[in-house]
């Protein structure tokens, strides 16, 4: 963990309520730059509203969420308008229940995550409208990427077909594949692995080392301990809106606060109810 | 209605004898749905009785032929078979993977290409062609005027598929910026005594500002709610109209509003019109004639525009946006903006149409500007097919050129007396015709999807996939 230094992500102190509900509460940790962390936690702990606030769906009540670019440009994520978290501050997400445009091409998905950049290069359209060969120059060249990428998830043949054609697995790389388009320095997943077979789980857990490899820092949310344990380099774990552990995966794992919650009992009952159920995780 | 179509059911076992005795017995039931609805609509009818008062006449033969022909059609359908209503199929039970290649959908798309140059040279040909067939400029006019008023609402439709059926936000207003464009050309022609050739691209500014004008409080709503307020303008800016009576004219519209001119030379009887400087006899027709070609131009600019907006970045936003608009944001698109572009371009080709519109009439009046414009115009793309472009042509022919089409059945005379006017049955036929395509074809005439790039092979995408949009 040579990179342990330069944090992507800071999310301090930060709290969200909706009404009387404290969906989050003081929650503070760091992504690092080049790794992946895991976001886990029992259902309703609050780890999708922490994305919904990172990627500016939600804006918290309290706290801050600062991005550091390499460069070492940063930005307050919570005071950021919606669009600009993906275009100036390149955190790109994908969605729980898959948020593909499905009446459009797999090619078709990939472009529209290039719309800025080839907005630009069409000068706003007007260049397009005449048909000026610098358009056709970044149209190309935005392809080029799709195929890039496309390449990389499998996808390749499917290409021309609508993407609410693919099957469920595809569908979830797809959705990998257009979130990357849009060069991201930070990643956010919502349960990539959600739905999907051990073999395809195995291979999301490729491209997904694969994208750390290339320099992309990654936050994922997942209940898919094979997933979790095999490829996050650091875990912060969740109950009730509150961090109950942050550390790598093989601590948390045994960490008996985080089996506790799992299990849904009191810390002192974890030795009793894991004896019950045959689990032997406290190595 | 939905009762009498329901299906005989055709089985092996049955035989014929029964299934004949079932026919007999839907097609008894249909005859006598028909006498139900038909009592009220068709028996009575109020006249002028020589004494000048009214009388109601009694038409029990009109009531008797109408049940005789559902009879008749309920018999033969059910004898051949067939079904009235087409079985549901589902994205589901044919399989997800079958879907790009669906027959269906291939034929439309082959229709898509093969149809539209056939459409654009029979539309370039249509004038020669008439005034061929009618032996003379003169005879040829209504035919001529009709095709501009097809023309028009051709435009108009391409217009407004551009917000629903591109950026699937429903506009109930589209009218307001049909009469921007108009109001536009009339005020400033007869005002500052600007020429229709500035005028137009006046008025599409100025109606792209009224989209973008209508575009910001409405940009937080969805679905019902945006459809209210659009429809809400619509009605505003007809109000305004009227009741600005300074500038507007009110109620009695503007008239004299300066004719069209062949790129500065009138359409006259004198020496510099149009037909002396080009050795020509004068005939009022050469300016309806330019008219139409003038229409025609401006129609396929608008195509010509959107299909290339449509391969633009600026189109694949109104598209995804259609698709999924929290998507959208998270992909770093400007919603707004995006939304506000689709108004705006769309209100702009409404304004063109409009200045059209009013150079065309040389009389205009917020009467012209009501919501069964707006309502026609949402028709012609609803039944089109939203976002095909081929499919709102061929709903602008037939929404405008179909009840024309009523005036020149007079053999329905024979069957159904001397006193028949088709035409009065217009808005009957139109529900019928509204009822039919919810049956058949609920996602409009043409509604795949053409993908806007390709990678290796063009396929074109079923309408199930497409999304309509959030309002």
């Amino acid at each position: 963990m040579a990179s342990s230094a330069t944090p992507v992500l800071e999310v301090q102190h930060m709290t969200m309520r909706f009404g009387g509900l404290v969906a989050v509460g003081d929650l503070s940790f760091t992504a690092r730059r080049g790794e992946i962390t895991a976001l886990i936690g029992p259902n309703g702990a609050g780890k999708t509203t922490v994305f919904n606030c990172i990627t500016g769906f939600y804006r918290p009540t309290e706290g801050m969420i600062r991005l550091r670019h390499e460069g070492g440009s940063d930005y307050l994520l919570e005071r950021l308008p919606g669009h600009a978290i993906n275009w100036k501050a390149k955190v790109a997400r994908t969605f729980q229940n898959i948020r593909l445009f499905s009446g459009m091409t797999v090619l078709e998905n990939l472009l529209v995550a290039q719309h800025n950049s080839l907005m630009i290069a069409s000068g706003f359209s007007l260049f397009g409208i005449l048909g000026l060969p610098t358009y056709e120059k970044a149209q190309r060249a935005a392809i080029a990427k799709a195929e890039y990428w496309l390449d990389k998830t499998g996808l390749t043949a499917r290409a021309d077909d609508p993407a609410g054609d693919l099957p469920y697995g595809d569908q979830r790389r797809l959705e990998i594949a257009r979130a990357m388009c849009t060069d991201p320095v930070l990643l956010c997943l919502d349960e990539p692995a959600a739905g999907l077979n051990p073999r395809e789980s195995l291979e999301l857990n490729t491209l997904l080392s694969s994208i750390r490899a290339e320099g992309t820092s990654l936050l994922l949310i997942e209940h898919d301990m094979s997933v979790v344990m095999e490829i996050s380099d650091h875990v912060v774990v969740l109950d009730y809106g509150v961090k109950i552990a942050d550390a790598a995966p093989a601590s948390v794992r045994s960490d008996p606060r985080v089996i506790a919650a799992y299990l849904g009992v009191e810390d002192e009952e974890v030795g009793e109810v894991e004896a019950e159920v045959g689990l032997e995780l406290t190595s | 209605m939905a009762v009498a179509s329901t299906p005989a059911l055709p089985s092996d076992r049955e035989g014929v004898a029964a299934r004949a005795g079932q026919a007999l017995k839907s097609a008894a039931f249909s005859a006598l749905v028909m006498f139900g609805l038909s009592v009220p609509i068709l028996l009575l009818r109020t006249e002028q009785s020589d004494a000048g008062g009214l009388i109601l006449v009694q038409r029990w033969g009109l009531v008797a032929s109408a049940c005789a022909i559902v009879f008749a059609v309920r018999l033969a359908v059910g004898l051949a078979g067939g079904r009235i209503v087409p079985r549901r199929q589902t994205a589901q039970a044919r399989g997800a993977v079958t879907t790009a290649a669906d027959p269906a959908a291939q034929s439309g798309f082959r229709l898509a290409t093969i149809a539209a140059p056939l459409f654009v040279g029979v539309a370039i040909a249509f004038p020669v062609m008439i005034i061929l067939a009618k032996g003379g400029l003169n005879e040829g006019r209504y035919w001529i005027d009709l095709g501009i008023l097809i023309l028009t609402y051709v435009m108009l439709g391409w217009g407004l598929n551009i917000v629903v059926g591109l950026a699937g936000l429903l506009d109930l207003g589209y009218v307001a910026f049909y009469a921007v464009g108009a109001y536009s050309y009339a005020l400033l022609s007869t005002t500052f005594g600007l020429s229709f050739w500035i005028c137009l691209p006046l008025a599409g500014i100025l109606a792209a500002l009224w989209g973008i004008l209508l575009g910001f409080p409405v940009l937080r709503l969805r679905g019902d709610y945006l459809a209210i307020v659009t429809l809400a303008f619509g009605e505003i800016i007809r109000l305004v109209l009227i009741n600005w009576v300074d500038v507007t004219g009110g109620g009695a519209g503007i008239s004299s509003i300066p004719r069209v001119t062949f790129f500065g030379i009138p359409f006259t009887a004198d020496e510099d019109g149009f037909a002396g400087r080009f050795g020509l006899d004068f005939s009022p027709m050469h300016r309806i004639i330019f008219l139409y070609y003038l229409i025609l131009a401006l129609a396929l600019v608008t195509n010509l525009v959107t299909m290339r907006l449509r391969r633009l970045p600026v189109g694949r936003a109104w598209e995804a946006l259609r698709e999924d608009e929290i998507a959208c944001r998270s992909l770093g698109i400007n919603t707004t903006n995006t939304k506000l572009t689709a108004f705006a371009i769309g209100a702009m080709f409404g304004g063109f149409a409009g200045s059209f519109f009013a150079v065309r009439q040389g009389f205009i009046s917020p009467e012209s500007f009501n919501f069964l414009e707006s309502a026609t115009i949402l028709a012609i793309v609803v039944l089109g097919g939203m976002g095909s472009q081929i499919g709102v042509a061929i709903a602008a022919i037939a929404m405008i050129g179909g009840p024309e089409l009523l005036r020149n059945l007079g053999f329905l005379k024979a069957v159904f007396g001397e006193g028949f006017d088709p035409n009065e049955y217009r808005l009957l036929l139109f529900g019928l015709a509204m009822v039919l395509m919810m049956i058949w074809r609920p996602r409009g005439l043409i509604s795949v999807r053409e993908p806007s790039v390709v990678l290796k092979e063009r396929k074109s995408i079923s309408g199930d996939l497409v999304k309509e949009g959030h309002g």
